[in-house]
């Protein structure tokens, strides 16, 4: 199965369809849900009236910058492991397009943050840290493999940073918890189901997907245009050579 | 004997290198001497704000400390072709750059650790033992500190002017030890347990560094 999805020319099939529906799908789910965020739900005074209509981009932001790492983590270690090319094709894709989530949670959340606590950040607060770790993360992960000379060192180097901040995700995650903080719990993704009122639920999870199909299509654009870039090096060294 | 020797070598080059290439303890000191008396000059000298700020002045200019010793612990190694010999030789290279990274330590982090009282002092502490307690979380928060800033010096041994990059690689990392440091010595919710993830932090930093500090050394010596 791996050595299916390894090969460039399947994938570069595949996208071509699959990365335009993607941008179609994505784009419904989004323009329905911020229709449903801005003029449909109720506002919740309790959240800060009409300013929590921001959550329909917020938290599918913050879902899109953890999920991005994720995949840029697991990415990374299947290249480190079997050295599939697209792997790391798919690992340097994400990271940009990770710190751009990242970089649009943390700005919706001070938007959200400072009419309803009274202030755009807070120090203390472990759960905005955390994201801006994330962000700092996905930036790291470019200046390292932009520094390297070589693509196969960048892509080595890269594939190590990645995994050893994956493996520092758990200890930031249970930081989160064990702190108090002015940020509300986790109400979506619990243990007894979502705490949430469906009327928010739904477009929020229709958002989130959008957000995903979105993410997902400009992911597989930008592996076509590296995987397209590599094919021009080969072809420009070959010539060269020739 | 045969068998621990690279691993000992390493940490008497490495030791050697950062005791007698750097005047001792006493550079690190006075690097960290440096940054603390900027600090009232910066802020002002008013007793309960120095107070307040003491303790993470302390933990800044630890993590700084660290990136600032880091830079060169591999790139010279990288120069000079002694990783090639350290790839070949009988020892795990994770345990060797581990043993590099505790001399550094030894060398720049606990002599910090252990003058840090003073600076307390200087920020208008009261002098109590928990000022030696506090010196010891520092000793346990600064070797995390290297470790990660290990990892960061190991993946940009081979980039000039890779100073820029380990801070940009190893801050995020310094991050969970820091908070928890800080957790340790204030008196808020959740400060009982501070010193215990502190260490677990500090150990798993010890457990998990070795193996990237590894990694990125085979990396480099390609």
């Amino acid at each position: 199965m791996w050595s299916y999805f390894a090969n460039p020319h399947k994938f570069l099939r595949l996208s071509d369809w699959l990365a335009p529906l993607f941008y179609g799908a994505g784009m419904l789910c989004i323009l329905w849900g911020l229709w449903q965020g801005l003029w449909v739900v109720p506002k919740d005074e309790y959240q800060g009236g009409d300013i929590m209509r921001v959550m329909f981009i917020h938290v599918p932001a913050a879902w899109l910058a953890m999920a991005a790492y994720s995949a840029m983590a697991v990415a990374s270690f299947v290249w480190f492991i079997w050295r599939h090319e697209l792997a790391d094709i798919a690992a340097k894709a994400i990271a940009p397009l990770g710190a751009v989530w990242t970089a649009l949670c943390l700005a919706t959340g001070s938007i959200w943050g400072k009419p309803t606590w009274g202030t755009w950040w807070q120090w203390d607060d472990a759960r905005m840290m955390s994201v801006l770790f994330l962000f700092f993360l996905f930036l790291g992960y470019m200046a390292l493999r932009a520094a390297m000379d070589t693509r196969q060192k960048a892509a080595r180097a890269g594939a190590i940073l990645a995994m050893v901040g994956a493996v520092n995700v758990p200890l930031i995650k249970f930081s989160v918890d064990l702190f108090t903080s002015l940020h509300q719990d986790a109400s979506v993704i619990t243990a007894d189901g979502p705490k949430m009122a469906a009327v928010y639920l739904t477009p929020l999870l229709i958002s989130g997907l959008g957000h995903a199909l979105l993410f997902g299509g400009l992911v597989m654009t930008r592996m076509r245009t590296e995987i397209r870039e590599r094919r021009i090096a080969r072809l420009t060294a070959a010539a060269l050579e020739g | 004997m045969s068998r621990p020797a690279p691993i000992l070598a390493a940490f008497r080059q490495a030791f050697g290198e950062a005791w007698a290439g750097g005047a001792g303890a006493l550079l690190p000191l006075g690097f960290l001497g440096g940054a603390a008396v900027l600090v009232p000059l910066g802020i002002g000298s008013d007793g309960d704000t120095l107070r307040a700020v003491g303790p993470g002045i302390i933990w800044v200019a630890l993590a700084l400390s660290s990136l600032v010793t880091l830079e060169r612990i591999f790139q010279a190694d990288t120069e000079d072709g002694t990783l090639d010999l350290w790839l070949q030789a009988d020892a795990p290279v994770s345990a060797i750059a581990a043993a590099k990274t505790l001399a550094h330590w030894l060398a720049a982090g606990l002599p910090l650790a252990l003058f840090s009282p003073l600076l307390a002092l200087m920020f208008q502490a009261e002098a109590s033992g928990e000022l030696i307690l506090f010196a010891g979380y520092y000793a346990l928060g600064s070797l995390a500190f290297f470790f990660w800033g290990g990892v960061g010096a190991a993946l940009s041994a081979t980039v000039r002017r890779g100073g820029l990059l380990i801070s940009l690689i190893a801050l995020p990392l310094f991050v969970p030890t820091a908070i928890f440091g800080a957790l340790a010595m204030s008196a808020g919710p959740g400060s009982t347990g501070a010193p215990l993830l502190l260490a677990a932090s500090t150990l798993f930093a010890c457990a998990v560094a070795p193996y990237a500090m590894a990694a990125a050394l085979r990396l480099a010596a390609d």
